[in-house]
């Protein structure tokens, strides 16, 4: 028995208009709509839109036996709400298959599990609200931005409430061993491990119709041939890919759509299933520990986090970045929380990349800068901005020190707060007891009493009270 | 090869590109390279290369002893040479003015009659290509072609040659008809053209109506930095220093390097910017800084020359290069050579082949300002163009450049 694990995943930054330096302070606004909303429109309609419109109809063709999982980061569903919505309704009605999952993520495709536990598990949280609220589930498995993981995410993520996470099978990291097993966190053993199959994957999403590619053209049969020819042992294939994939890195003509459509039918003639994550997770046991000592990730050909950290330009961008997060979480205005969100996508890391050769060329292939000097320094320029308006709300002059020991007794007398709370709340229940037993006395004794509805009122509401507390 | 200057006394970056060439093709060995230049000094590196003065190149009899000879010039060209050119002499110049070894002056500058030393020197080149025995003649630059045609007509070799700046360039359009005919002469006359840069490709293409099989672009290098030079002294003001560095005239875009220095100053007080070298629009520049209101923060230090140089990028932290339109521009590499991020035009020869800078329309004073504070501002900007720069500069030498027109010269003798 074998069975395929598919996972799509869209996400879409805000990305930035020109700001300029002269801006800083000036300007509060920081996004080119234009540019989002021509995007965001453009690729839903070449890809999000036919390729949701194909799964829902493999769902049905395949009387449910196929099965996938989305990963929709936050502010790439606030982008679609507002330029596609038609897309949403789309999705809802995947949601209403029962057959796709939806996977827990950072809401702002931040790389914030690297720099900030306290900001990650606040990102997930948000992201996970934003899911229920929209397609009424609650994520059980965690897709970290970019498939980022390490050891040390193990134990949060568990303490979470995750069973599973997606991360990448990196070389590096799986030597010898195959990504198409369940595997369990050296740090955390009871969370499982899902590896992306990189080689499956990339198939179908860079390959596919590269005609120099000695297996040019692929079709749905050989491919499945494929996967029915992995060893009897090696259990669940993962095929974790862009959704963008399908229209919009392949063309539609390229006939990936038939592709992924046919896909479900040359399964079941082979005896293959589809799962979501979480019934992956359920079903298997891990065949063993698998340990990452440094962050991996499904990004460039290091497989590493240096697309988005790997020169000083990003690292300094990066810690100023996050050098505020405390202040920022501190504070309640809307707008400056928003922007924190949007800020934070990984995506503004990525464009700033030196890299060269055939990472290079990804890089620059998403990035709207002509350079990543430009990219930083527009960055930065928004940063500072971001940063201005923090410190307008809290002052540099207090030290983070200060600052923290302030916070400390605020947390401190919040406590206190809650504990004085639940005490006046027993007192009030003692005496709303009181006055109970003292009504039933009453009544006893003055049974005429209760044509007075003003007293009647009372029992009631305390009887309704103590049936809830029951 | 005839060129017009050669180090240590240039006047531009002619002779600092022919000099890094002729040097990078002797590395590339098997190359028997004589220079010609108008007026040698007698101080130049003659490690690699035959150099031969025009101001020496007798062009009508004068009957004189060896030691004479010995005596006049042995500092810049052997006697055995003089004579071996006396015996060439191929018509009878003597109408002209010549002093008392038959030899015609040189300024080997840009004189007011440049045109006339033009001509002295192609007719001294005559001599040359009659005396010596060559494979390929390559002139530098529109003030060598019309040498260039004459050797190539004497001896029927083939003639290569380097396009280092069109008039276009220079005149931001207000072509000069006698130039643009000597330049198009050239190009005509040319078995191949090598151009600094694809920009410079497309002009010669483009204005000159030359056919693009005939052109070929061999960018520039840099030769590295000595250590003394790498090492200079100076003392930085506390604050950040932002040069221009170049003749200040309407090719290199001075004013708006004055635009974006005014845009910066506006929010950014921890900046000073200079504009070193001289040029006719230097007092134009001056009175504009002035109406900016920001003359207490921008220098006109005047022009630099050998060291002052490289003290003057040594003291920068950012190097400007505004250019209207520039064939390659060696000045942001030697900027990059001492570790100093730069920002250069998209008009720009060198921006073809540079990753690590910045790169802006010449008009583009929103973004070059941006660009210049984001510098100043952020230390992790400044460190990686810095390394990079540095790394990547290093890389760019004129052996391989060399080789490029080793390989021209192979084909256009072999066609």
């Amino acid at each position: 028995m074998k069975a395929i694990c598919f996972y799509f995943q869209i996400h879409q930054p805000f990305r930035l208009k020109r700001y300029r330096f002269f801006d800083i302070g000036n300007d509060h606004y920081y996004y080119d709509d234009f540019a989002n909303d021509d995007i965001v429109t453009r690729i839903a309609h070449h890809s999000y839109i036919p390729a949701a419109e194909s799964l829902l109809r493999m769902i049905e063709e395949s009387n449910g036996a196929f099965r996938c999982a989305l990963s929709i980061t936050g502010i790439a569903l606030e982008q679609l709400e507002q330029y596609v919505p038609e897309f949403i309704d789309l999705l809802k009605k995947l949601a209403d298959t029962g057959k796709v999952e939806f996977l827990a993520e950072t809401y702002a495709h931040s790389l914030s599990s690297l720099a900030d536990p306290e900001e990650f598990a606040a990102q997930v949280k948000m992201h996970d609200d934003k899911i229920f609220e929209l397609f009424g589930q609650r994520p059980k498995v965690l897709r970290n931005t970019e498939l980022i993981y390490c050891d040390e995410l193990a134990p949060q993520i568990l303490s979470m409430g995750y069973k599973g996470v997606i991360t990448e099978g990196a070389k590096h990291i799986l030597g010898w061993k195959s990504p198409n097993y369940v595997y369990a966190a050296a740090t955390a053993p009871k969370l499982k491990l899902l590896l992306k199959n990189s080689k499956l994957s990339d198939d179908i999403s860079f390959r596919f119709s590269n005609p120099d590619w000695d297996a040019y053209p692929l079709t749905a049969d050989k491919y499945i041939d494929w996967i029915a020819s992995t060893p009897a042992e090696e259990q669940i294939i993962n095929l974790f890919m862009n959704l963008e994939t399908f229209g919009e890195l392949q063309n539609r003509d390229t006939g990936i759509f038939q592709f992924l459509e046919a896909l479900p039918r040359f399964a079941k003639e082979r005896g293959i299933d589809f799962w979501t994550p979480s019934e992956a997770v359920q079903k298997l046991k891990p065949v063993g520990e698998l340990s990452v000592l440094h962050p991996i990730s499904w990004a460039d050909e290091a497989r590493d986090t240096s697309a988005w950290l790997g020169n000083k330009l990003q690292q300094e961008a990066f810690a100023k970045l996050y050098s505020v997060a405390e202040r920022v979480r501190l504070c309640d205005d809307r707008r400056l929380k928003q922007d924190w969100n949007y800020l934070q996508a990984s995506d503004h890391f990525f464009y700033m990349a030196t890299k060269r050769m055939a990472d290079g060329a990804v890089h620059s292939h998403f990035s709207p800068y002509e350079t990543p000097f430009q990219a930083f320094t527009n960055y930065m320029n928004v940063l500072a901005d971001f940063i201005v308006r923090v410190e307008e709300q809290y002052p540099l002059s207090i030290e983070n020190e200060e600052l923290n020991s302030l916070l400390t007794t605020i947390r401190n007398q919040a406590r206190e707060i809650e504990t004085l709370n639940k005490e006046v709340d027993s007192m009030r229940k003692n005496i709303e007891h009181y006055n109970e037993e003292h009504l039933l006395r009453e009544k006893v004794a003055a049974p005429a009493a209760e044509e007075k509805p003003a007293k009647a009122a009372k029992p009631r509401k305390a009887a309704a009270k103590k049936t809830k507390k029951a | 090869m005839f060129g017009w200057e050669f180090p240590p006394h240039i006047l531009g970056g002619l002779g600092t590109a022919s000099y890094g060439l002729t040097k990078g093709m002797w590395e590339c060995g098997d190359m028997d390279i004589t220079f010609v230049i108008p007026k040698p000094f007698g101080d130049e590196d003659k490690s690699f290369a035959h150099i031969i003065g025009a101001s020496q190149v007798p062009v009508a009899w004068r009957d004189v002893s060896r030691e004479y000879v010995e005596q006049r010039i042995g500092n810049l060209m052997d006697p055995d040479l003089y004579f071996r050119l006396r015996d060439h002499i191929y018509a009878d110049f003597n109408y002209m003015h010549l002093n008392d070894l038959g030899c015609l002056e040189f300024s080997g500058r840009y004189p007011d009659n440049l045109l006339e030393e033009i001509n002295n020197y192609s007719i001294t080149a005559g001599v040359i290509a009659r005396t010596l025995d060559f494979d390929v003649i390559h002139s530098h630059d529109w003030l060598t072609y019309p040498a260039g045609i004459h050797a190539k007509q004497v001896t029927g070799k083939p003639l290569v040659i380097h396009v280092h700046a069109t008039d276009f360039d220079r005149s931001r359009g207000n072509v000069n008809p006698t130039v643009f005919g000597i330049e198009k002469d050239g190009m005509t006359h040319a078995d191949h053209i090598i151009t600094v840069s694809n920009l410079t490709r497309q002009t010669v293409i483009e204005k000159y109506g030359i056919d693009p099989a005939k052109v070929t672009t061999v960018h520039n290098a840099v030769t590295p930095l000595s250590e003394d030079l790498l090492n200079v002294q100076v003392t930085k003001p506390k604050e950040k220093v932002i040069t221009f560095l170049g003749r200040i005239t309407m090719q290199k875009g001075p004013e708006y390097f004055v635009e974006a220095a005014a845009k910066v100053l506006k929010n950014n007080h921890n900046a000073r910017f200079v504009m070193a070298g001289s040029g006719d629009m230097m007092d134009k520049m001056i009175a504009l800084a002035a109406e900016r209101g920001i003359a207490d923060r921008f220098h006109f230090p005047g022009f630099q020359k050998g060291k002052q140089v490289y003290e003057m990028l040594k003291a920068s932290d950012v190097y400007v290069m505004p250019s209207v339109s520039e064939p390659f521009g060696i000045s942001p590499l030697e900027a990059m050579q001492m570790g100093v991020p730069s920002i250069i035009s998209k008009q720009s020869g060198c921006a073809e082949i540079l990753d690590n800078v910045i790169k802006t329309d010449y008009w583009d004073i929103d973004a070059m300002a941006d660009a210049i504070n984001s510098i100043i501002t952020y230390p992790a900007m400044y460190n990686q163009l810095r390394e990079d720069g540095l790394d990547e500069v290093n890389r760019i030498t004129w052996d391989k450049a060399g080789q490029k027109v080793i390989d021209i010269y192979n084909r256009v003798i072999n066609p």
